[in-house]
C-alpha cells in the first residue's frame, strides 16, 4: 500500500464489539464432549478403559510385581510352582509351568493393546488418505473400484490366514496381515462420504478460487469425517484384538514365548477340561471382554457425540 | 434389468478371474518344502525330478495355463500331505454336507432370534435395552472368547456332550448355537439401523397421524421396508454355510469343511490350502452376485441407481 492509497483509504479494524455479540460460545471440542458425557454408561466405559490402559502401562513399574516370563520356583522343596491356584503373592495363580498369571495377563494386555492401536491407526492414516483420493479424482475411481472388488470379496479370516500362512508367523507378520486389508473398509466409507461431497457448492468454490487439493482435504472434507473416522477406529481396536486370538487359536499367531491375550486364552484353553484349573483361562479372558467391550461403546458414543447433528 | 444383469454377472466373472490369478502366484511364493512331505531326507536331484514331475518348473505361464485349465475342468488337484494323492474335490464332498446342514440351521436359528432382537432393540424400553446389551456383547467381544465359554458351560449345565457325532442329535445344539450368535447380532443390528432410518420418513408419520396403533405401524410399515436391505446378504449367507465356521467346527471337531481349512494350515498342505482358499472366495463373489440381483429383482430402484444402495451405509464388510 503506497503513501497515496493511505491517505485515500483508512483502514477498518474488526469491529470487536459487534462479534463479540454475534459470537455463540460454540466451541466444537467442548460441544462433543459435553454430548459425550450426557450418556452416562460410555462415561463409566471411558473412565474404565482409562484405568485398565493406565494400569497396563504402568504395572510392569509397581513395586512388588512379578516379571511375566520368569519361572517361580517353591523355596523349600526346589520344585516350580506349577498351577497355584490363586493366592496373595500370585493374585491371578500361576500357569502350568509357574509364570505368575497377573503378570502374564498384563503383559499380554499390553500386546493386544499394541497390536490394536497399531491397526487402528494404520487404517486410520491409509483408508483415510486412499479413500480421499480414490473418492476425489474421479479417473482413478473405476480402477480403485475394481480392485476393491477384488480384494473385499476375499474373506478376511481367509486372507489373514494366508498372509500369516506366506510369512513367517510373529508380532510383525500379524500386523502386516491387519494393515493389508484393514484398511479396506475405511477407504470405502471415506470415499463414499467424499463423492458425497466433493461436488457441493462451497468445494465447487474453494477450486475455482485455486484452492490446492492437499486444503481441500484437510479444511473442507476431513471435518465432516471426523465422526465416521472415530466409529472405524474404535471398532477397529476390538476386531483386531479378536483377530489376533484367532490367528493363535489356529496357529498362525504369536509365538508362545510372547505373551499375549490371544495365547494365554489358548493356553488356558488346553487346561479347561480340569474345574481347578479354569481359573487360566477365565482370568485372561475376562480381562479381554472387558477391554474390548470398552472399546467398543466409548467408540460408538464418541462417534454418536462427534457428529455436530448431535450437539444441542 | 437385463442390462443391469449383464453388467454384474461380468464384474463377477472379472473379479474371480483376479482372484484366480491373485492366489496362484501367492502359493508361488512359498517355499518349497511345503510341497514335499519328507523334504528332509531327500538330495537336490530327487527335489527337481520330483518339482519337474509335478510341473513346477515350467516357465511360470505355462503353468498358469495348466491351473486356469484344470479349474475350468473342476479340477482342484490332489492332496499332498493331509490325505495324499487323494482327489480335494472327493474330500470336499466328503466334508461339505455336514457343514452345509449345520450352517442351515444356524442361520435359521440367527434369523428368527436377530429379527425379533433388532425389532427389540428398536423400540427400547425394558426389552429392548437388556436386548441392546447382548447384541453389544456378542459384537464387541471376540467370538473364540463366548464360543469357548459357551461349550465349557453349556455342555455342563445343560447336560450336553462335548464333542460332535453325527448320530447323537443333541449334540448338534450347541455348536448350531455358536454359529448362530455371530449371524444373529449382525442381523439385529442392522435390522435396527434400517428400522431407525424407516422410522422418520413421512409414510410412517401418515401412518401413526392416522391413528393406527405404534404396534401396527411397526408391523406393517417400518418393518416391511427395513426388511428388504437385509435380502441382500441372504445368498452369501446361504452359500457360506458350505464353508462351514472355521473356529466353532475345530471347537467341537465337526468332521466339516471350517475344521479341515485349519487342519490344512497345521499340516501344510499348500494344494489343499489353494483350494479351500478359491473355494471361500468363489463363494463370496458368487453369493454377493446373487445379493445385487436378489435386490434389484425386490427393490426397482437399485436397477435406476446402482451405487445409492452402497451410500446408505449397507456394507457387508463385518464378517468373520
Amino acid at each position: 500500500m503506497t503513501a497515496r492509497d493511505r491517505a485515500l483509504f483508512t483502514l477498518v479494524g474488526p469491529r470487536e464489539a459487534e462479534h463479540a455479540a454475534m459470537r455463540s460460545g460454540y466451541s466444537y471440542g467442548r460441544a462433543t464432549l459435553r454430548a459425550f458425557c450426557r450418556h452416562r454408561t460410555a462415561l463409566a466405559m471411558a473412565i474404565l478403559m482409562a484405568a485398565l490402559i493406565l494400569y497396563a502401562l504402568v504395572q510392569p513399574l509397581l513395586p512388588g510385581q512379578h516379571p511375566p516370563s520368569t519361572i517361580y520356583n517353591d523355596a523349600e522343596t526346589g520344585l516350580q510352582l506349577r498351577n497355584l491356584p490363586p493366592c496373595r503373592a500370585f493374585p491371578f495363580g500361576t500357569n502350568a509351568i509357574g509364570q505368575d498369571l497377573w503378570a502374564r495377563v498384563w503383559a499380554g494386555t499390553r500386546v493386544s493393546l499394541l497390536i490394536g492401536v497399531t491397526a487402528a491407526l494404520a487404517e486410520m492414516v491409509i483408508g483415510t488418505a486412499m479413500g480421499m483420493i480414490w473418492g476425489y479424482v474421479r479417473p482413478l475411481d473405476g480402477a480403485v473400484t475394481a480392485l476393491y472388488n477384488v480384494v473385499d470379496n476375499i474373506p478376511q479370516s481367509i486372507l489373514l490366514v494366508l498372509a500369516s500362512y506366506l510369512l513367517r508367523p510373529g508380532l510383525g507378520t500379524l500386523l502386516v496381515a491387519l494393515c493389508l486389508t484393514g484398511w479396506l473398509g475405511m477407504a470405502r466409507f471415506v470415499r463414499n462420504q467424499v463423492l458425497l461431497l466433493r461436488d457441493r457448492e462451497y468445494n465447487v468454490a474453494s477450486r475455482c478460487l485455486g484452492t490446492p487439493f492437499r486444503r481441500i482435504a484437510f479444511r473442507n472434507l476431513l471435518p465432516y469425517l471426523v465422526s465416521v473416522i472415530t466409529l472405524r477406529v474404535a471398532l477397529t481396536v476390538p476386531a483386531a484384538i479378536g483377530s489376533e486370538v484367532f490367528l493363535t487359536y489356529v496357529g498362525l499367531g504369536l509365538p508362545a514365548g510372547m505373551p499375549s491375550l490371544g495365547n494365554l486364552i489358548n493356553e488356558g484353553r488346553s487346561l479347561m477340561m480340569a474345574a481347578s484349573l479354569r481359573y487360566q483361562l477365565i482370568f485372561p479372558a475376562a480381562v479381554l471382554s472387558l477391554v474390548t467391550l470398552c472399546f467398543y461403546v466409548v467408540g460408538n458414543a464418541l462417534a454418536d457425540a462427534a457428529d455436530p447433528r448431535n450437539h444441542r | 434389468m437385463i442390462r443391469y444383469v449383464i453388467k454384474r454377472l461380468f464384474q463377477a466373472a472379472a473379479t474371480l478371474w483376479a482372484i484366480v490369478t491373485l492366489v496362484f502366484f501367492l502359493m508361488r511364493f512359498l517355499p518349497i518344502e511345503g510341497y514335499f512331505p519328507e523334504y528332509d531326507r531327500m538330495d537336490e536331484t530327487q527335489i527337481q525330478a520330483a518339482l519337474t514331475s509335478m510341473g513346477l518348473n515350467d516357465p511360470i505361464w505355462m503353468q498358469l495355463g495348466r491351473f486356469y485349465g484344470a479349474l475350468v475342468r473342476g479340477d482342484l488337484g490332489e492332496s499332498l500331505i493331509y490325505r495324499p494323492h487323494v482327489p480335494v474335490a472327493q474330500i470336499i464332498a466328503e466334508k461339505a454336507p455336514v457343514s452345509i446342514a449345520m450352517g442351515l440351521s444356524a442361520m435359521a436359528l440367527s434369523l428368527a432370534a436377530g429379527i425379533p432382537l433388532g425389532i427389540a432393540m428398536a423400540r427400547g424400553g425394558w426389552v429392548g435395552r437388556p436386548a441392546g446389551w447382548f447384541v453389544i456383547f456378542l459384537t464387541a467381544v471376540p467370538s473364540a472368547v463366548y464360543h469357548l465359554f459357551l461349550q465349557l458351560y453349556g455342555t455342563a449345565a445343560l447336560g450336553l456332550p462335548m464333542l460332535f457325532s453325527a448320530d447323537h442329535p443333541a449334540s448338534w445344539i450347541l455348536p448350531v448355537i455358536s454359529m448362530s450368535l455371530g449371524g444373529m447380532a449382525f442381523y439385529a443390528l442392522w435390522l435396527k439401523r434400517y428400522m431407525a432410518d424407516e422410522a422418520g420418513r413421512d409414510y410412517v408419520r401418515l401412518a401413526r397421524a392416522k391413528g393406527l396403533p405404534p404396534g401396527a405401524v411397526t408391523r406393517r410399515h417400518v418393518l416391511r421396508c427395513a426388511v428388504i436391505p437385509l435380502a441382500q446378504y441372504l445368498p452369501t449367507a446361504v452359500l457360506t454355510t458350505l464353508a462351514g465356521s472355521v473356529y466353532v467346527e475345530s471347537l467341537y471337531s465337526v468332521p466339516g469343511m471350517g475344521g479341515l481349512l485349519v487342519e490344512v494350515i497345521r499340516r501344510q498342505d499348500p494344494v489343499m490350502v489353494q483350494a479351500l482358499v478359491l473355494i471361500y472366495s468363489a463363494l463370496g463373489v458368487v453369493g454377493l452376485l446373487l445379493g445385487d440381483l436378489f435386490m434389484a429383482a425386490l427393490d426397482p430402484r437399485v436397477r435406476l441407481a446402482g451405487p445409492a444402495r452402497q451410500e446408505k451405509g449397507g456394507s457387508h464388510d463385518s464378517e468373520g
